[in-house]
């Protein structure tokens, strides 16, 4: 028997080498693992190995052989000692499949487009006020209630009842086993409960601030979005990761930072910014019960924010919605988290004047509920988004393009962006007021649309 | 679940001193496993040759004898995560060769189908976490692994592998620390095999007994020859009992030494052929526990056989990767997120 040794692909990219020097000789025993050759790549010198025992019979390709294309018979090894004339072409073996280039194109996109025909939201009766922090609160308590897999883990969540006192009250009622106060260690903490959803239990970690996760992206990204796609859907990775995103009140550059687009553009997250005490109630608990990855944006300055919120105890609000806070006609502004409420504030000015604006809070970042935006450009004609972040690959300029993909013939002007400025956040008081979107830089931004 | 816990093997005693069937019966056991492995990797290595395995691939070839050790220390349910050179903890975990070897290839018939290749890969019916190929992430997930174990009140443990390299990452401590603070049960293990890529240890780590990289935080460690089977056995249940027993974590540190280069493209300059020759020669494990064997009586026909079988299971996990077909197109789209 005989075997053909073939030029081998030493490198991820290596399509042909150059034969150097043959170490081994006819006539040679060769042993699996001895090295008989040494090749020239695109990266190195590298020595090949045997892979099998035997006799070596034959040399193919001449030492000094230049472009030897990778699975080219090189030599021929005799095995169990016979004899071998074998002309070099016989065996030559299949060569790698070919790509799958030439097949036909797969089926568009779907994740990042919200579920269709979802009919209008429902209506959950009677409201009472409650600040943005006790549904917060509030939302967690209801699903630690119901699965005993939800633990909340962060820093200070527990006996400091959280730095932002989100998480009052839940250690006397939950106890420290799904109350956990951690050490100050992001990537640590991060990375165990990401492991902790790949076992099965549903954890919601606090980052004190979106800012600090920052220690903790690589777990974020590439363990929790990325394990139920690389394991073929064996290992889903049911997590929330929470905390207050953007701007606080002069706390400068490092701590004031809106991380709505970092996340928005991962595949296998899903993204929520709630405004409201609703939204944050019912996102929050979507998210605990979803069985995937969330990221849910809060923000410091709603959190002693006042909204009525449904008292229903099954209230919910669906991940993938986004919702028309205010109805008009005359133009379309798309805003999410804090800016909603800025958004809200320059419409009411606007109105005064004469102008209608219609006020969509996005909700969910991904899925994106394009739909609700579209249907409301291709009524109004006009867009302006709003977010407090920067501009350059926003979620601003996502937002327009998904309105020139689904009502571009609909629009009467060029769509604006309202942002934050390009810079990092300052901390004077005034250069700080200078930095983010008032409601002002909206209402010129409508005003240049009509 | 939970009878399947009742029911389920545990931390199998090693054999009483004296009693050499049992000795003979267990190392043959190791033999066959370390002996699958190495096949398994030469094979993969001819198939990266051929080009039908892509990308990266980092070989196990020389360090058989740690996984395997370990893995006759702990029962079913345990759980085990590794890094990137995972082909060996997949097969000693019981992961079909066939399934590892066409996601090698990337083909439908692999664990993940094709979609994580050498590096990403996963069984939740082994309890086998991955495969993951960031340079100590998996550490930090492991503590997780162990965490479920301590939320859910079980005796499972965690084998939480890394490579010295790994070792230098930030994370690999604060994880130290996290699991030593709320007694985890996780044997953190340091497969040591001399070279983190290109960077030998003694180059990348202060550090010179990496068993002690845990005592700041009372971590108790040990070092073990990682070319001896039963030594790393004999470490593991150790360590495993500690871990069982609610002590919190336990740091073992294996010697260890890859033949092969740190992925298929690595040309190996950072070391002398004579050092590879003297641990290949020397210390090589599968053969160490073949001399072991021949003195305990087994025969040359039962080697063969051991060989034989092995190699028609090679063959046969060779054969389908390359027979099973590629991935759909339309797989591209699936396991982005879990629907409903």
């Amino acid at each position: 028997m005989a075997t053909q040794i073939l030029m081998p692909a030493l490198s991820p990219t290596m399509t042909e080498g150059k034969l150097s020097r043959w170490l081994k000789h006819v006539g040679d025993d060769v042993r699996a693992g001895d090295v008989i050759a040494e090749i020239e790549t695109d990266k190195a010198t590298m020595e090949v190995e045997a892979v099998d025992e035997g006799k070596l019979a034959q040399i193919l390709v001449d030492e000094g052989t230049e472009g030897v294309a990778v699975n080219t018979p090189i030599a021929v090894l005799s095995m169990n000692g016979e004899s071998v004339e074998m002309p070099p072409a016989t065996a030559a073996r299949k060569s790698a499949p070919a790509s799958p280039k030439a097949e036909a194109p797969a089926p568009a996109a779907t994740a990042i487009a919200a579920p269709v025909a979802m009919g209008p939201e429902k209506d959950w009766g009677p409201t009472a006020p409650i600040t943005v922090r006790e549904a917060l609160r509030d939302a967690m308590a209801a699903e630690m209630r119901a699965d005993k897999d939800v633990f909340l883990i962060g820093e200070e969540v527990a006996q400091y009842q959280g730095a932002y006192k989100i998480s009052q009250g839940l250690l006397d009622e939950f106890g420290p086993k799904r109350v956990i106060d951690t050490p100050i260690t992001e990537h640590g903490f991060t990375g165990m409960a990401v492991g902790a959803a790949l076992n099965g239990l549903r954890p919601i970690v606090e980052f004190m601030t979106f800012n600090f996760a920052m220690q903790a992206m690589d777990q974020i990204i590439n363990s929790a979005a990325k394990t139920l796609y690389m394991s073929g859907g064996q290992m889903g990775c049911p997590i929330v990761f929470r905390g207050p995103n953007g701007a606080a009140a002069r706390v400068a550059a490092q701590h004031s930072q809106c991380y709505a687009s970092w996340y928005a553009h991962v595949p296998g997250l899903k993204v929520v910014s709630p405004w409201s005490s609703a939204d944050a109630k019912g996102l929050l608990r979507s998210a605990i019960r979803d069985p995937n990855p969330v990221i849910v944006l809060e923000n410091e300055m709603l959190y002693g924010q006042t909204f009525d919120c449904p008292t229903d105890p099954d209230f919910i609000v669906p991940i993938g919605r986004a919702k028309v806070e205010r109805a008009g006609s005359h133009v379309t502004i798309v805003a999410f988290g804090i800016m909603v409420g800025v958004a809200l504030k320059a419409a009411e000015t606007l109105a005064g004047e004469g102008i209608e604006a219609e006020v969509i809070n996005l909700r969910s970042l991904r899925p994106f509920d394009s739909e609700t935006v579209a249907a409301s450009v291709r009524k109004t004609n006009r867009l302006v988004t709003v977010e407090e972040g920067w501009p350059f690959a926003g979620i601003g300029a996502e937002v327009t393009m998904q309105v020139i993909e689904n009502a571009f013939d609909w629009l009467d002007a060029p769509p604006v962006r309202v942002h934050g400025l390009d810079v990092p956040l300052p901390y004077a008081n005034n250069l700080e007021k200078l930095a983010l979107p008032q409601p002002e830089w909206i209402i010129d931004a409508v005003k240049k649309l009509i | 679940m939970a009878q399947a816990a009742e029911t389920r093997k545990r931390g199998k005693t090693s054999a009483k001193t004296g009693d050499s069937n049992a000795d003979r019966a267990q190392l043959l056991t190791a033999y066959r496993t370390m002996l699958l492995i190495r096949r398994f990797e030469e094979k993969a290595g001819q198939l990266y040759g051929m080009g039908l395995i892509g990308g990266f691939c980092h070989l196990y070839i020389g360090q058989e004898a740690v996984v395997t050790g370990m893995q006759m220390a702990i029962g079913d349910g345990d759980e085990v995560i590794t890094s990137y050179r995972d082909h060996g903890h997949m097969l000693a975990c019981g992961m079909d060769p066939r399934g590892v070897m066409a996601e090698l290839t990337g083909r439908a018939g692999g664990y993940s189908h094709g979609k994580g290749g050498s590096m990403h890969m996963f069984s939740k019916e082994k309890n086998f976490f991955g495969g993951h190929g960031i340079v100590g992430a998996q550490v930090s997930l492991g503590n997780g692994l162990a965490f479920s174990n301590w939320y859910r009140g079980n005796d499972r443990v965690c084998l939480t592998y890394f490579g010295e390299g790994a070792s230098n990452q930030g994370q690999v401590y604060e994880s130290f620390n996290i699991a030593a603070l709320m007694k985890l049960p996780t044997v953190f293990i340091i497969e040591n095999n001399k070279y983190g890529m290109g960077t030998s240890v003694e180059r990348a780590s202060a550090s010179h007994d990496l068993s002690k990289n845990g005592v700041p935080w009372g971590i108790t460690g040990a070092q073990v020859d990682g070319m001896d089977v039963l030594a790393v056995k004999a470490a593991a249940e150790v360590a495993v009992a500690q871990c069982r027993a609610g002590k919190g974590p336990y740091l073992l540190e294996a010697k260890t030494y890859r033949y092969r280069g740190h992925s298929m493209s690595d040309p190996a300059r950072y070391r002398t052929r004579e050092e590879v020759q003297m641990m290949r020669t020397q210390h090589d494990c599968i053969e160490n526990a073949r001399h072991r064997l021949e003195a305990l009586g087994v025969e040359e026909k039962e080697f063969k056989a051991i060989d034989d079988e092995i190699k028609a299971t090679i063959q046969d996990a060779a054969d389908f990767a390359q027979a099973s077909p590629e991935p759909d197109p339309a797989e591209l789209w699936t396991d982005v997120l879990v629907e409903g």
